[in-house]
């Protein structure tokens, strides 16, 4: 009962990907298993804790409840594909200051979330941070260190709104 | 822990590895996404598994039928009871009371059935989803009321059998629905009350809790006929490696387990869980399987067990406490999983560090038709710690006393009994409370509709005192340290770092360590009761100092003395003074070639006596702490303005780790605290089984103020007079929150404090002042 398969094209990271996966896959699935980019997480599958986003098309989904098929002909960025960018040397070398990392299972998902809210520009009060992180769970740490990473990392790329 | 091989050198001055905010060694991997789950990993030829597990509560199998998943695309493999017949299939370290897959009976709803190996997922659930099974259903005992009561289901018959790491003696046989039953006497209750006593007497409620290690259980499982290996994100490999052995019949050596990082335990992933079937189903399909649980599934695998209490507790009318009477009962689920230790441990909670003339504590583990309940950080303490310490402010409020002056005149002091044969109280809880109270700004004038809470508990640490570990320097002075404490978040491998880069005067850059592979890693009881640093930090301690025995060895023949103690280590060098010599050249030296090694074995085992659950704990986990929280009195809404706890560590080896392990206990005692909750239905469906409906604590709900106080005594049995921490909070937390709410008047007995329950406590409150 194999179920008919279309082909999409994908850049993914940068690197062109052929989409070929029956047309209820998830996105996340798709990016884990046929990609085999485990940086992006599974927990909840409801939309609830984040360490499934991804940025398509530089807006961020979570990868448990978008379908493949939604992310064809887009471009995909993960985690891995942040990883070598300068913003990112900085990001990891001030959340290891503030020992923000505990089992790490969250960590990629708030990297994406906080590198969205740079790449928008836009400076964001303590408070707006607050909120945008809220779609990110943590179970470990007590989001305080990941909170004031969090601040910090803005604060350097884009300064804090008043 | 007895003396090592040679004195153990304060090695402080010389090196600052202990005591210094190192980074963490698995961080970059982490934050980087390269460190790599058991979900993440593959092996040659893996296939996917994917669980059957029951829809009702209570039940005997009539038919079961796979047939049609069996001719499916792509299965390999369906696994059922019937599979089982050429081994003994019960497994459960406490009691063996729990089948691999259900054989002729289900239990609870997410009970496994079946389980199906596939070439690709979705071929494994579209199989699970044809199988048919039907039953028929037995009368169900949700809640501890119905499992209690005189016509009662009986959930297990036959004999109680004991599992292989219980650790608390004689199990008795069942009583109806109890599995186990623990009590604690001291001093004769009848004849200490008097007339004039104060008497504080309630009836409690403690919710179920789901753990949520935002990874879930996962594991994957090979079977080669002779050899069993697993992938498995175990807290506890080695007893996981004895008890898989044990159900299939092998060596324990003939079993393998390796555990990369863990995505979060919390004591959800103690002891074994998933491995029996997920070994079972790769035995069948004679090929590679991993099995990666839902959300929904882990929350039917293990959870916070629920509990219902009754507490008396008297005393004199100028506060001083006289006895205490209570009596626990806990949910344990259908099967016993951790029950008996928890149930033990929360007796050991019930009458708090204080001072007694007499105390009665029967708790009991009672089976019901719902998901086993297991180990949860704190367990046991977090049960009981709100209850006793709201009891304790409740007599401070009736005796006029202020609550932090009723702790100082009834808490026990250092070197007292706390548990009859047991250990003695090895921390100054005073000292630790009023740095709490003083950090709330204790007896400052109070703003409306707030109020200040604290609590002090202990919680019985380190489980049975058995860890070794394997230090090897290679001929570039390079370290890795063997040691079978699994990372899970709490950072256990930069601190097992950081203890061997101390002894041995190495830069942290020099060490590594490896994940736990059992084929390798010498023994360690377990990952839980905050024992690693403490216990297994101890045997690496002792494997390190083996290192340096052998290099002063060598070092001594070369500079020709035979005392080597006239030697000084001083950064990765050994000195006479006058000549030096690295590591490396020593090592040289000693296999008169560029190659060689030296290895360090450390050993820790009970000092004296057995190593019991009597005998212990290994030292008692202060869980001390302090809240300030604000009520809408319209909404029965609170919010915390402020924690504050203590970390008793005797010596922090990591400060900052030390503080994000409160900072992660305080959130999760403010959810235990305020709205987490699993709810059952009557018929023992699960109601609220995903993240939508199940609510943890988001960085929204982080108090304004979060307060890590760590307290450095130097009295810890483990290295460098350091002991174990990470679960104090939880137990505290909730307990500060309780009395803060007393603070204003709002006495509870029921968690969690969710605004409804807070709203009708309130008008409830209100009719009793009107009516007097
Ligand atoms: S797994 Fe996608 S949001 Fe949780
Ligand atoms: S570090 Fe473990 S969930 Fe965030």
């Amino acid at each position: 009962m194999s179920e008919p398969v279309e082909k999409f094209l994908c850049v993914v990271n940068g690197k062109q990907q052929i989409m070929e996966v029956p047309d209820n896959t998830l996105l996340l699935d798709w990016i884990r298993t046929d990609l085999g980019l485990t940086g992006t997480k599974q927990s909840c599958e409801v939309q609830v804790c984040g360490v499934c986003t991804v940025l398509v098309d530089g807006v961020p989904v979570s990868g448990c409840t978008t379908l493949a098929y939604e992310a064809r002909n887009s471009n995909v960025m993960t985690i891995e594909g942040i990883r070598g960018t300068a913003f990112y040397q900085r990001a990891e070398e001030i959340f290891m200051r503030h020992s923000a990392v505990q089992c790490g299972f969250c960590s990629p998902g708030f990297i994406l979330t906080v590198f969205t809210l740079v790449n928008a520009g836009r400076k964001l009060t303590e408070h707006e941070i607050k909120q945008a992180l809220h779609g990110n769970l943590c179970r470990c740490t007590g989001y305080k260190s990941i909170f004031e990473a969090a601040i910090e990392v803005i604060n350097s790329e884009v300064g804090l709104g008043k | 822990m007895s003396a090592p091989t040679i004195d153990e050198r304060d090695l402080r001055v010389e090196s600052g590895a202990v005591g210094v905010n190192h980074d963490r060694i698995d961080g970059p991997s982490k934050i980087s996404g390269k460190a790599q789950y058991v979900g993440d990993l593959n092996v040659p030829g893996m296939l996917y598994g994917k669980v059957f597990r029951s829809q009702i509560a209570h039940g005997r199998i009539t038919r079961l039928d796979v047939s049609i998943a069996e001719a499916m695309d792509g299965v390999v493999a369906v696994l059922v009871g019937s599979d089982l017949t050429d081994i003994d299939p019960f497994y459960g370290h406490a009691i063996r009371d729990r089948p691999i897959v259900a054989l002729d009976r289900v239990r609870f709803v997410g009970e496994p059935i079946a389980a199906v190996a596939a070439k690709t997922m979705a071929q494994a659930e579209a199989a699970a989803k044809s199988i048919i099974v039907e039953f028929e259903v037995l009368p169900v005992a949700a809640d501890l009321d119905t499992a209690l009561a005189a016509d009662a289901p009986i959930i297990h018959d036959g004999k109680t059998a004991a599992g292989f790491a219980h650790g608390l003696g004689n199990l008795p046989d069942r009583d109806g629905n109890i599995c186990y039953s623990y009590s604690l006497n001291t001093g004769d209750l009848g004849s200490v009350t008097s007339a004039d006593n104060i008497v504080v007497d309630h009836e409690y409620i403690f919710p179920a809790v789901y753990q949520y290690s935002m990874e879930t259980h996962a594991v994957i499982a090979e079977h080669t006929g002779t050899e069993i290996r697993l992938w498995a994100n175990c807290q506890h490999p080695f007893l996981v490696q004895s008890e898989i052995a044990t159900l299939f019949n092998l060596p324990i050596s003939s079993v393998r387990i390796n555990v990369p990082y863990l995505g979060g335990g919390f004591g959800s992933k103690s002891y074994t869980k998933m491995e029996p079937i997920a070994a079972a189903l790769a035995r069948k399909a004679m090929r590679p399987v991993r099995i990666v649980n839902e959300v929904s599934e882990s929350m039917v695998t293990t959870r916070r067990h629920n509990m219902k209490c009754r507490m008396v507790t008297t005393a004199k009318s100028d506060g001083e406490l006289v006895s205490r009477d209570v009596q626990i009962w806990l949910d344990t689920g259908a099967y016993a999983d951790n029950g008996p230790r928890v149930t033990a441990t929360a007796g050991d909670a019930a009458t708090g560090p204080y001072r007694w003339q007499a105390t009665q504590v029967r708790a009991h583990c009672v089976y019901t038709n719902t998901a086993p309940s297991g180990s949860y950080r704190a367990f046991g303490a977090t049960h009981l710690q709100w209850v006793g310490e709201s009891q304790v402010d409740e007599i401070a409020r009736r005796a006029g006393l202020d609550p932090l002056e009723m702790r100082r005149r009834n808490l026990l002091r250092r070197g007292e009994v706390v548990r009859v044969n047991g250990k003695p109280l090895d921390a100054d809880l005073i000292g630790d409370i009023e740095k709490v109270a003083a950090s709330l700004g204790w007896g400052e004038e109070r703003k409306q509709n707030r109020g200040k809470g604290i609590s002090v508990g202990l919680l019985a640490a380190g489980a049975h005192p058995v860890s070794m570990a394997s230090v090897r320097m290679d001929a570039t002075a390079g370290v890795s340290v063997l040691v079978g404490s699994t990372e899970m978040g709490q950072g256990t491998r930069t601190v097992m770092a950081q203890i061997a880069a101390q002894v041995l005067t190495v830069p942290m850059s020099t060490v590594s360590v490896p994940e736990a592979d059992t084929r390798f890693t010498p023994y360690d009881r377990s990952t839980g009761a905050s024992r690693s640093t403490t216990v297994a930090g101890k045997a690496v301690e002792r494997a390190a100092l083996a290192v340096l025995a052998l290099l002063l060895e060598t070092a001594g023949q070369i500079f020709g003395v035979a005392d080597v103690s006239n030697l000084d280590v001083v950064d990765g060098s050994i000195t006479d003074g006058k000549l030096s010599k690295t590591f490396s050249q020593i090592i040289k030296k000693r296999f008169g070639f560029v190659g060689g090694e030296l290895i360090g074995h450390g050993e820790v085992k009970p000092e004296g006596g057995s190593g019991s659950y009597e005998e212990g704990p290994v030292f008692w986990e202060v869980c001390i702490a302090g809240a300030e929280v604000e009520v809408d009195k319209n909404t029965g809404v609170i919010k915390i303005i402020r924690t504050s706890s203590v970390a008793d560590v005797g010596q922090a080896i990591n400060p900052a780790q030390v503080e994000r392990q409160d900072e992660g206990a305080t959130l999760q005692g403010i959810g235990n605290a305020l709205f987490e909750e699993i709810l059952y239905s009557s018929e023992g469906d699960l109601l609220n089984d995903s993240l939508l409906d199940y609510r943890i604590p988001t960085i929204l709900d982080m108090p304004e103020t979060m307060n890590c106080i760590i307290v450095e005594n130097g009295d810890g049995p483990g290295p460098f007079g350091s002991k174990g921490c990470g679960e104090g909070a939880l137990a505290a937390i909730p307990a500060a929150i309780v009395n803060a709410l007393g603070d204003i008047g709002i006495e509870m007995y029921e968690l969690p404090l969710t605004p409804e329950r807070v709203w009708k406590r309130i008008q409830e409150i209100q009719e009793i002042q009107k009516s007097k």
